[in-house]
C-alpha cells in the first residue's frame, strides 16, 4: 500500500548554516492520526514546512501518496491540506471569499467552492460569520477558518501545525471531535502540538523530533507501555509531617495536605492505597502530575540535549 | 493541473486582484484620476495655452496621450507591487504557494490584475480628457497594443519589485527615485526633437520614451521614434520581465526559505 506521506533523509541547512533537520525518516499510512512532537525549535515547522513547498530542501526526498514533491508536485499538492501555526489569510477579505478563493487555486469552480465552503464553515460553526472580514475574527475562530480553508478541496493528507494553539479548552474539545470525524472518515491526519494530551488523545502513531533528528518513533500505545515511572497528587485530609515517608515508594511532601507518589512500573494503585490506609491517611482526591506523554516526551528530549552536551565536552 | 483547472485558477487570481482594488476604489482608482485632471487644467490648460503649438498639435492633444501612459504606467506598478508585497507581509501568498497552481499561472494572474488596473485608470482618465481636449484615434490596434504592452510590462516591474521588497519603505524607493523620474523624462510632456542633439540621444536610452512615443502615435500619428522599433523594444523588455519574474517565483527567492 502507498503511504500517506515517506520522507527520506530529509535535510535543511538555513542560510546562516543552522541545521534545521539532519537527514530524517518518517512514514505515516494512510488513515493514520499521526503525532509529530518536539521541542521548540526542533525541526516540526520546517519539516511541515518542506512537504507543504514553503521552506526548500537541501537534500533528502518527500512523497505524498507516491507523488514525488519535486517531480509530482501538481499531484501532490492536491493531496495535501495545511493549517499553518500563524495566521496566514488576507485580514481585508471576508471568510467565505477566502474559502472560495482557496478552493479555485486548486481548479475548483466557484459553484461547487461555494457548496464546499458552506459545508465546512457549517461543520466547523463560522458560517455565521461568512460575510464577515476575517479580520475581526476572535482567535479560535480564525483557527477554525484556517482549518476549513485547508479542507476546502477535500485533501487526502490534512496536515496541522499547533491548530489549537491559544484556544479555550471547550473549543479545543470541540475541534479534537471533529477532527476524530475526519480522521475516521478515512483522512490521514499529521497533529503537531504542544498539548500533549491532545496528542495523547488523538493520535496513534507518534514522532518525537529533537534538534533536526528523529529521537522517537513508534505507535502511541507502545511508547506510553515504555513510561517507566508515573507521579502522582494525592489530596489527603490528614495533615502531614514535612518528614513523612513511604517505604518503598518515592514520596515528597509538597503541601499540608498534598503528597506526590511516584509509581515504578511494576508496582500498582492498589498496594499503595493500602500502604496509605495503613499510615492512616485518607485520600480524598487524586491526578497525574502531569499527562504521561509528557513525562515520556520530557525523558527523551532531556535525554537527547544530554547526550549532545556529552558530545560537546569530549569534543 | 489540467488546463481547465489551471484556468480556473488563472481566473480565481484574476477576480481576487480586481476585487482588491475595486473593494479600495476611493484609494486606487480615484487619487490617479484627480491627479491626472490636475495635469490637465495646470499643464495643459494654463501653462500649455500660452506654450503654443507642438508637432502641429496643441499642447493639450499632445500632452494628454502622454498622461494617459503615465497613469497607466503608475498604476499598473503600484497595483502589483502594493498586491504582492502585502500578500507577502500578510503570509497571505502562502495560500498560492501551497497549492497546485504553476508559477507561469501566478505570474499571469498577478500581472493581469496590474494590466486591469492600468487600463481601468487608463479609460477613466481618457473619458475625463474628453473635457479637455478632443481625442482624435488615428491608429486604433497601435493604440491598444501599446497599452496592453506598457501595462504589462509595469505590472512585471511592480511584481519583480514587491518579491525583493522586505519592507513598506522597498517597494516606494523604485517609484520614487527611478520610475518617476524615466515617465518625467520620458517624452511624457515634451518632444525630444526640442532637446539638444545629446540630451535627445540620451533621451533615447530611456525605455518610456518608446511605450509613450508609441501610444501618442496611436493618438495623434506623430512620434519621435520609429513605430516598429518601439514595439520591438517593448515586446523584448516584456519578455524578459516575464521570464525573469517567473525565475524568482521558481527558485522561491523572497517566497520560501
Amino acid at each position: 500500500m502507498t503511504s500517506a506521506l515517506k520522507i527520506r533523509q530529509l535535510a535543511k541547512q538555513y542560510d546562516g548554516g543552522f541545521e534545521a533537520l539532519k537527514g530524517i525518516d518518517l512514514t505515516v499510512e494512510p488513515g493514520d492520526f499521526f503525532a509529530l512532537l518536539g521541542p521548540n525549535g526542533a525541526g516540526k515547522s520546517t519539516t511541515i514546512g518542506v512537504i507543504c513547498s514553503l521552506v526548500n530542501k537541501t537534500s533528502g526526498s518527500v512523497e505524498v501518496f507516491g507523488h514525488n514533491i519535486d517531480t509530482h508536485f501538481s499531484l501532490a499538492k492536491q493531496k495535501i491540506g495545511v493549517v499553518p501555526q500563524e495566521f496566514n489569510f488576507n485580514n481585508f477579505e471576508k471568510v467565505i471569499d477566502i474559502l472560495i478563493t482557496q478552493a479555485g487555486y486548486y481548479g475548483i469552480p466557484s459553484s461547487l467552492a461555494r457548496q464546499r465552503a458552506e459545508k465546512y464553515l457549517k461543520k466547523l460553526g463560522i458560517w455565521d460569520k461568512r460575510d464577515v472580514p476575517s479580520r475581526n475574527l476572535s482567535g479560535g475562530m480564525k483557527r477554525r477558518l484556517m482549518i476549513a480553508r485547508a479542507l476546502v478541496h477535500e485533501p487526502e493528507l490534512l496536515i496541522l501545525d499547533e491548530p489549537t494553539a491559544g484556544v479555550d479548552i471547550e473549543l479545543r474539545r470541540s475541534m479534537w471531535t471533529f477532527l476524530e470525524e475526519i480522521n475516521q472518515a478515512g483522512r490521514t491526519i499529521i497533529l503537531t502540538t504542544h498539548y500533549l494530551e491532545e496528542a495523547e488523545q488523538l493520535c496513534r502513531n507518534i514522532a518525537i523530533i529533537d534538534q533536526g533528528v528523529i529521537v522517537e518513533n513508534t505507535s502511541m500505545k507502545s511508547l506510553l507501555q515504555t513510561l517507566q515511572k508515573e507521579t502522582f497528587i494525592f489530596d489527603i485530609s490528614e495533615t502531614l509531617d514535612l518528614d513523612f515517608a513511604l517505604g518503598g515508594y518515592g514520596c515528597k511532601v509538597i503541601g499540608e495536605n498534598n503528597l506526590e507518589v511516584s509509581l515504578a512500573k511494576e508496582q500498582n494503585l492498589n498496594a499503595l492505597f493500602q500502604r496509605l490506609s495503613d499510615a492512616g491517611l485518607t485520600v480524598t482526591s487524586m491526578r497525574n502530575k502531569s499527562n504521561r506523554l509528557e513525562e515520556l516526551f520530557v525523558n527523551l528530549v532531556e535525554t537527547q540535549t544530554d547526550d549532545k552536551v556529552e558530545e560537546a565536552e569530549e569534543e | 493541473m489540467s488546463p481547465r483547472e489551471q484556468f480556473t485558477a488563472f481566473y480565481t487570481i484574476l477576480y481576487r486582484e480586481i476585487r482588491r482594488f475595486m473593494r479600495i476604489w476611493i484609494q486606487t482608482l480615484v487619487p490617479p484620476a484627480i491627479t491626472i485632471v490636475l495635469y490637465f487644467v495646470i499643464f495643459g490648460s494654463l501653462i500649455g495655452s500660452r506654450i503654443g503649438q507642438m508637432d502641429g498639435f496643441s499642447y493639450m492633444q499632445f500632452v494628454v496621450p502622454g498622461l494617459i501612459m503615465m497613469a497607466v504606467m503608475t498604476n499598473s506598478y503600484s497595483n502589483v507591487v502594493s498586491s504582492f508585497f502585502g500578500a507577502k507581509f500578510q503570509h497571505s501568498v502562502e495560500e498560492l504557494l501551497v497549492s497546485p497552481v504553476p508559477n507561469y499561472i501566478i505570474l499571469l494572474g498577478f500581472t493581469l490584475g496590474g494590466v486591469a488596473r492600468g487600463l481601468m485608470v487608463g479609460l477613466s482618465v481618457t473619458l475625463l480628457s474628453l473635457f479637455f481636449t478632443e481625442l482624435h484615434i488615428y491608429n486604433l490596434p497601435v493604440m491598444v497594443a501599446i497599452v496592453l504592452l506598457t501595462a504589462m510590462l509595469f505590472s512585471l516591474m511592480g511584481f519583480i519589485n514587491a518579491v525583493y521588497a522586505e519592507s513598506f519603505d522597498d517597494i516606494s524607493i523604485i517609484p520614487t527615485f527611478v520610475l518617476t523620474p524615466l515617465i518625467y523624462l520620458g517624452g511624457v510632456f515634451y518632444s525630444i526633437s526640442l532637446l539638444p542633439e545629446f540630451w535627445a540621444g540620451v533621451s533615447k536610452a530611456n525605455p518610456v520614451l518608446y511605450m509613450v512615443n508609441a501610444f501618442r502615435y496611436g493618438v495623434l500619428g506623430i512620434s519621435d521614434i520609429n513605430i516598429s522599433w518601439a514595439f520591438t523594444m517593448i515586446i523584448f523588455f516584456v519578455v524578459v520581465a516575464f521570464l525573469f519574474s517567473l525565475h524568482l517565483l521558481n527558485s522561491g527567492k523572497g517566497l520560501r526559505q
